[in-house]
């Protein structure tokens, strides 16, 4: 059987525990953390959720990047096991070595960092990455965003915290990286450009390499769920119970992930992740930094991608309303046929999206601001940290000296789509930024383009009244060109602040 | 006259001890190194005997109705299932409650939650049992639920009869008093969120045996209660627990109703049987902290010093009793929290409502009681213009005034004040007091609060009888120890420091003592690890266990070296007698070679203790833990998004026999105490669902929600009363050092209009303080 490319693989392969894993016999299905505990019987990892919110089942993936292994911490609970191809994959077990502690493992039990211990082989996981990739000096800021995704419901994170700085103090020097050139070697050994295809027309897991191959098989099993991270579709699975047959997982398509940072725009491919596009998207504005430092979870956003969060068209999502307000185009592709559309046209309905059977998402492309231009985003959620909105606001306003000459508004958490505000927009042009009384056409006019729901995130009241006060304080910040009187998170560097 | 001018009255501290080896000593906990590499087996990590079932829940999609039909056709048709059971399986009582009856372990006809348990899947893989048990078709009558307090008023249903207890005529002396303040304040519940769910193993063994792994606090009633399910001797069933992932009281009394039907399934179809919960269904499927409504009235002197207060806590129960009489009960112990209170009258309504059963959660309703009294003192001190602070001193126990409402006399009335004082001024609480009025006064949107608030809380089971614990020790040939005894380790310690007070005892290394998993088999008929108990009563029958074997070799050692048995010691891992040493395992062979029993089952019942509940007097609690903590907060009064930037806390724990676990919990204590007051909203829709079931929508405190500036500290203290090493316990009562938090941002948002009340209710989540504020500013949300 021909999945379109050149090549064709019916298994995937890992590195584990200094070996390469074949495994060719497998439910498309399979969640990472069942085949490490159920299969492997390897039951330090565990499972305290199950939808990725808990961190309970960190495990960190290794990959080769610019040369080198870099690694990055997953939720296994919610990542298919097809999805670590090519990956070395590590656990909680295996960071010690001959009774001899890992430095993150030895830092825990000397600050005390565990009280019943179920959340803490997640933890070591995520401070294990910390350890192996973060800058130093690691900050308490660096370690709090290392650990949004990991619950502790005993300690209080104190003792974690300062675990973490301590083992984090010097350069990393862990038995993993005096056997990087052998990783490195084993990862590049088992790096092939085949598609891989398990199973067969009725049940299968497929990752073709190439966008060609990609929509070649997705043109002929349409019916197939598309899988870019899994952190949407994991939760189909482990809640939801969907019986999915057939994955295409887009993981492997070369290309589809690029990011090209150009000096006008910057264009996404469906694939980057969001760890692999929060620089480029901070670098649009520091509001899109602080935006994506707070999306998810370094797991969520190790797994997670651009194309996935604006494919799935959840009302909530984060990207779509900041990317809407910044002008994005969305490019798709069905066989040969590639199309473009502004990113608001694309969400038509309650989770419905203008894409045809067979049709994925390629890439998102977003001018960046000129010299007038202002941007702003605000995302408002019961947690600071890893929390879904319950009211995303994002506005491009384009100024003529102290006069709005036009306005993008756009809103998540408010309509059955991520929704910009056309009302809200008409009245605020031609508004000074030095009358405040003049923003008040624009404040009314949101009731006239939103018509909030209640749920148990927040009521149709507070939404109203938050959108409202959203738009206030993005006024009020260009008015006086501070954020620091208007913040409790996200202050923005003083010069920008002076736009 | 400002309390503050006031002298400090000394803390008494008995004459210094010798230094001890293991006792006071800051060890790690004992499974930390497992914990870290994954090598800590908990339940679900048991490697299975071969050919174990899985069995999942089939559950309710009503809240309340009659069960009409159940078809199970689909369900036992799907692949992998072997067995389906319902309420005609059960060989015994249909009934899995703690005390009351009342708690079917699946619902037969009447349906009183969503979510509730109609029947079970058997089935090889767990993945194969939770799809089938989607299968079913339920037929219900199906009728309105009862949901909220305002509802179960309505009916005029309680789960157990009304209470009250109190001292004086409250109302008259309220209606009299110049001051006169009432309200009325909503406490929400609280999710467990112990990471580790709930989850049982049950091995069928000779003659209807059964073996049962469960993650409980309380392996007895587990054991009670799969016997009386299976109709069998209690002396048939083993519960065997080595470590929880986490209790906080949700392992209480529900984890039984797992256990219990893994046991049934392993009865039935003859094979090991595991039930562990989904995430999702254990949010749905288990009991919460109790969320009230508490309508109060206060009467004061023109000082803010209470005159009379009166009370009512209406108290949503779910559907059953479960522990909601000891629960509530401890509410009404807490309302006064460390106050005096002349004239009182404490009532409380036990209210069934179409819900799941709340349960024991840490502080077993004593944090509400307290919030409330805080929440009431708040509003007494912004009335006169007083700092709250200083209205608190001013009706803190005293000499004299030192009656709680229960007429029980609070002997240690020195330590609270001394310690408040000592925590305002390491916080620095007047200046801060005075940077942030001005602060706020030139912040049009962010405001900042301060509050400083106390804790006493009453230890020991309300229940008197459940004030007693068994160990077992066994001291070996070559000197190794075997300990076991009641308590359950859930991640607080416990088996640490009882280890250590043997360890003690015999004054050997602490590796030499082998912490053994708790089990019914060696420790019979004993209380639930519960009501921050544990280590006041296990650690003392340990000692008292220990402490015989002990005496028996040291009288051995004794006639072995012709020296009188007090000059015997016991020091570092080696017996002196006179002029003779010998190694401690060279002790124990020599007496097993001369039949010295080195073998000893302790017990200890807690003295002083007593409690009569119908006349509403008596002496429930042989001590009081305290504790106060400053909290400061920035309210983003847009959004009603906050940051709790500092927090103060010292705390008492008495002498502690680990000051790293103890700062332990009462860090964990209060960053949990501050996510149920804050983060975690339990939201219940018109047809009695629970929507917010997981962690995506239920949001407990991260990493970067506590404090940068956390300084907590222990505060130097002892026990007056003989508790083990003059400890005090430390499980529950600084979960109620987050009531600062609240207060904190009630006062933040209050400098929005300092002349109105401030209408927060706790959760305090960004949506409820928002709406508070633009209360303040004198319009409605939206
Ligand atoms: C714990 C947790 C926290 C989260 N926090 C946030 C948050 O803060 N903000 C937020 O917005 N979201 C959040 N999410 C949701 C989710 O992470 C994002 O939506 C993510 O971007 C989805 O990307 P993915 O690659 O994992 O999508 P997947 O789960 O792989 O796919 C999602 C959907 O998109 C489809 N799809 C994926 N790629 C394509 C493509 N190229 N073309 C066509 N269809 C495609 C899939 O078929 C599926 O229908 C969170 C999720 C979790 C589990
Ligand atoms: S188990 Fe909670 S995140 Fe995976
Ligand atoms: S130690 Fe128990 S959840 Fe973290």
């Amino acid at each position: 059987m021909r999945a379109g490319g050149d090549i064709m693989r019916q298994a995937i392969r890992f590195r584990r525990r200094g070996r390469i894993v074949e495994v060719r016999d497998f439910s498309p299905r399979t969640l990472l953390l069942d085949y490490l505990r159920l299969t492997e019987r390897s039951v330090g990892t565990k499972e305290g959720c199950a939808e990725g919110d808990c961190g309970a089942c960190t495990v960190a993936l290794g990959r080769v990047r610019d040369g080198r292994v870099v690694y990055e911490p997953v939720n296994a609970c919610i990542l298919l096991l097809g999805q670590v191809d090519g990956a070395d994959v590590v656990s909680v077990e295996d960071l010690a070595a001959d009774g001899v502690l890992h430095p993150v493992q030895a830092a825990m039990v000397e600050h005390h960092g565990s009280q019943c211990g179920f959340c803490t082989p997640g933890i070591v996981m995520s401070l294990y990455t910390l350890y192996r990739e973060a800058e130093r000096p690691v900050t308490r800021e660096a370690v709090n965003d290392c650990l949004a995704g990991n619950l502790c419901r005993c300690t209080g994170y104190r003792p974690i915290v300062d675990a973490a700085l301590a083992a984090c103090e010097g350069p990393p020097a862990d038995r993993f990286l005096a056997e990087s050139e052998t990783i490195r070697a084993d990862l590049e050994g088992i790096a092939d450009g085949a598609d891989i295809f398990v199973g067969d027309d009725t049940r299968f897991f497929a990752a073709p390499a190439s966008e060609d191959a990609l929509a070649a098989l997705y043109a002929r099993h349409p019916d197939a769920t598309l899988v870019a991270g899994c952190t949407d579709v994991g939760l189909w699975i482990t809640k939801g119970m969907a019986a999915i047959d057939k994955v295409i997982w887009l993981g492997r398509v070369a290309g589809l992930d690029a990011i090209e940072a150009g000096p006008e725009a910057l264009t996404i491919g469906a694939t980057a992740t969001h760890s692999a596009a929060h620089a480029s998207l901070g670098a649009l504005d520091p509001d899109m930094g602080e935006l994506m430092r707070r999306f998810g979870s370094v797991q969520v956003r190790a797994s997670g991608t651009v194309g996935g969060n604006i494919a799935n068209g959840s009302p909530i999502g984060d990207l779509a309303p900041a990317l809407i307000a910044l002008g994005a185009a969305l490019e798709l592709r069905k066989g040969d046929r590639v199309r473009a559309l502004p990113l608001e046209e694309f969400f038509l309905a309650y989770r419905k999206q203008d894409r045809e059977p067979g049709e994925f998402v390629r890439r998102v492309s977003v001018n960046r601001l000129g010299a007038g231009d202002a941007f702003r985003c605000f995302k408002v959620s019961k947690r600071f940290d890893e929390d879904i909105s319950a009211v995303m606001g994002a506005f491009r306003l384009a100024l003529v000296g102290r006069r709005i000459a036009s306005a993008r508004v756009a809103y998540g958490g408010m309509a059955a789509t991520p929704k910009r505000a056309p009302e809200t927009e008409a009245m605020l042009v031609g508004v000074s930024l030095d009358d405040p009384a003049s923003w008040e056409p624009a404040f009314a006019a949101l009731a006239a383009d939103f018509q909030p729901l209640d749920d148990h995130r927040a009521s149709a009241a507070y939404r109203r009244t938050v959108a409202r006060n959203l738009l206030a304080k993005a006024l009020h910040e260009l008015a006086t060109g501070r954020t620091d009187e208007t913040r409790l998170v996200g202050e923005r560097p003083a010069l920008q602040a002076a736009e | 006259m400002n309390e503050m001018s006031k002298p400090l009255p000394a803390t008494p501290l008995p004459p210094d001890e010798a230094p001890l080896r293991h006792v006071r000593q800051p060890l790690p906990h004992d499974s930390a190194k497992r914990h870290v590499t994954g090598l800590a087996q908990y339940i679900d990590d048991i490697r299975e005997p071969e050919g174990t079932l899985h069995v999942a829940i089939g559950q309710s999609p009503r809240a309340r109705g009659r069960l009409v039909a159940l078809d199970l056709d689909a369900v036992r048709a799907a692949p992998g299932v072997v067995r389906v059971l319902t309420a005609a399986d059960i060989p015994g009582k249909n009934d899995v409650s703690p005390a009351f009856g009342d708690d079917p372990m699946f619902a037969a006809d009447e349906i009183s939650f969503h979510g509730q348990a109609l029947f079970a899947v058997v089935a090889t893989t767990r993945d194969a049992a939770r799809r089938a048990a989607t299968l079913a078709r339920v037929e219900t009558l199906h009728e309105a639920p009862r949901v909220t307090v305002e509802d179960a008023l309505e009916r005029g249903e309680s789960v157990l009869p009304d209470y009250s207890f109190g001292r004086g005529d409250a109302a008259s002396v309220i209606a009299g008093a110049p001051v006169r303040l009432e309200g009325s304040l909503r406490v929400g519940g609280q999710e467990h969120f112990y990471l580790e769910g709930q989850v049982a193993l049950a091995i069928p063994g000779e003659e209807g045996d059964v073996h049962v792994y469960s993650s409980t606090q309380h392996p007895t009633e587990v054991q009670h209660v799969v016997a009386r399910v299976l109709d069998i001797p209690d002396a048939f069933v083993t519960c065997e627990v080595r470590r929880m992932g986490g209790g906080f009281g949700g392992k209480e009394s529900q984890a039984t109703q797992w256990a219990a039907t893994a046991a049934l399934a392993a009865r039935i179809t003859g094979r090991p049987c595991k039930l562990r919960l989904d995430r999702d269904d254990d949010f749905k499927l288990t009991g919460k902290r109790h969320d009230f409504r508490s309508d109060w009235r206060i009467g004061t002197d023109e000082t803010g010093r209470i005159l009379g207060y009166e009370v009512d806590h209406l108290a949503r129960c779910g559907y059953s009793a479960d522990l909601s009489n000891g629960v509530v009960d401890r509410t009404m112990f807490h309302s006064d929290n460390a106050y005096f209170m002349p004239d009182v009258r404490i009532g409380s309504k036990r209210l069934k409502t179409n819900t799941v059963s709340n349960t024991a959660f840490r502080g077993f309703g004593g944090p509400q009681g307290m919030l409330v009294i805080e929440h009431v003192l708040d509003q007494v001190a912004w009335a006169m213009g007083r700092d709250p602070l200083d209205v608190r001193y001013a009706n803190l126990y005293a000499p004299g005034r030192d009656v709680t409402p229960y007429g029980m006399s609070v002997e240690e009335t020195d330590t609270l004040p001394a310690l408040m004082r000592s925590l305002e001024r390491s916080s620095d609480y007047r200046t801060r007091r005075e940077a942030i009025r001005a602060f706020n006064a030139g912040s049009p949107v962010i405001k900042r609060g301060l509050a400083l608030t106390p804790v006493k809380f009453g230890i020991s089971f309300t229940l008197t009888h459940l004030n007693q614990a068994g160990a077992l020790v066994h001291v070996y040939q070559d000197g190794s120890v075997h300990l076991n005894h009641g308590g359950t380790e859930m991640g607080q310690g416990l088996y640490l420091k009882v280890a250590q007070v043997v360890a003690e005892e015999f004054g050997i290394a602490i590796e030499r003592v082998r912490i053994t998993a708790t089990t019914t088999a060696k420790v019979p008929n004993t209380a639930p690890t519960a009501a921050s108990s544990g280590t006041d009563l296990n650690g003392m029958a340990a000692r008292i266990a220990a402490g015989a074997i002990r005496r028996r070799m040291a009288a051995h050692a004794a006639e072995t070296f012709g020296v009188p048995e007090d000059e015997v010691v016991f020091r570092d891992d080696r017996v002196f007698a006179g002029n003779e040493s010998l190694d401690f395992g060279e002790l124990a062979k020599r007496c097993v070679q001369s039949r010295v029993q080195l073998s000893e089952a302790g017990f200890y019942k807690t003295p002083k203790i007593t409690w009569d509940r119908a006349k509403g007097t008596g002496r429930p609690f042989l001590y009081f833990a305290y504790g106060a903590a400053c909290a400061e907060v920035a309210v983003d009064t847009l959004t009603g998004e906050y940051r709790v930037t500092r927090v103060d806390i010292l705390h008492d724990c008495g002498r502690s026999l680990n000051p790293a676990i103890d700062i332990g919990q009462i860090e964990g204590g209060f960053v949990q105490g501050m996510g149920w007051l804050t983060t975690e909203e339990l939201v219940f829709d018109g047809e009695g669902r629970l929507r917010t079931h997981a962690p995506s929508t239920y949001k407990i405190p991260v990493a970067s929600d506590v404090p940068a500036d956390f300084r907590v500290a222990l505060y130097p203290n002892t026990n007056r009363e003989e508790t083990i090493y003059r400890s005090k316990a430390v499980g529950e009562p600084p979960i109620m050092l987050a009531n600062s938090v609240f207060c904190a941002l009630t006062d933040a948002v209050r400098a929005l209009d300092p002349t109105r009340p401030v209408p927060l209710d706790a959760p305090a989540t960004p949506e409820a303080v928002l709406r508070a504020c633009e209360a303040m500013r004198g319009r409605p949300l939206g």
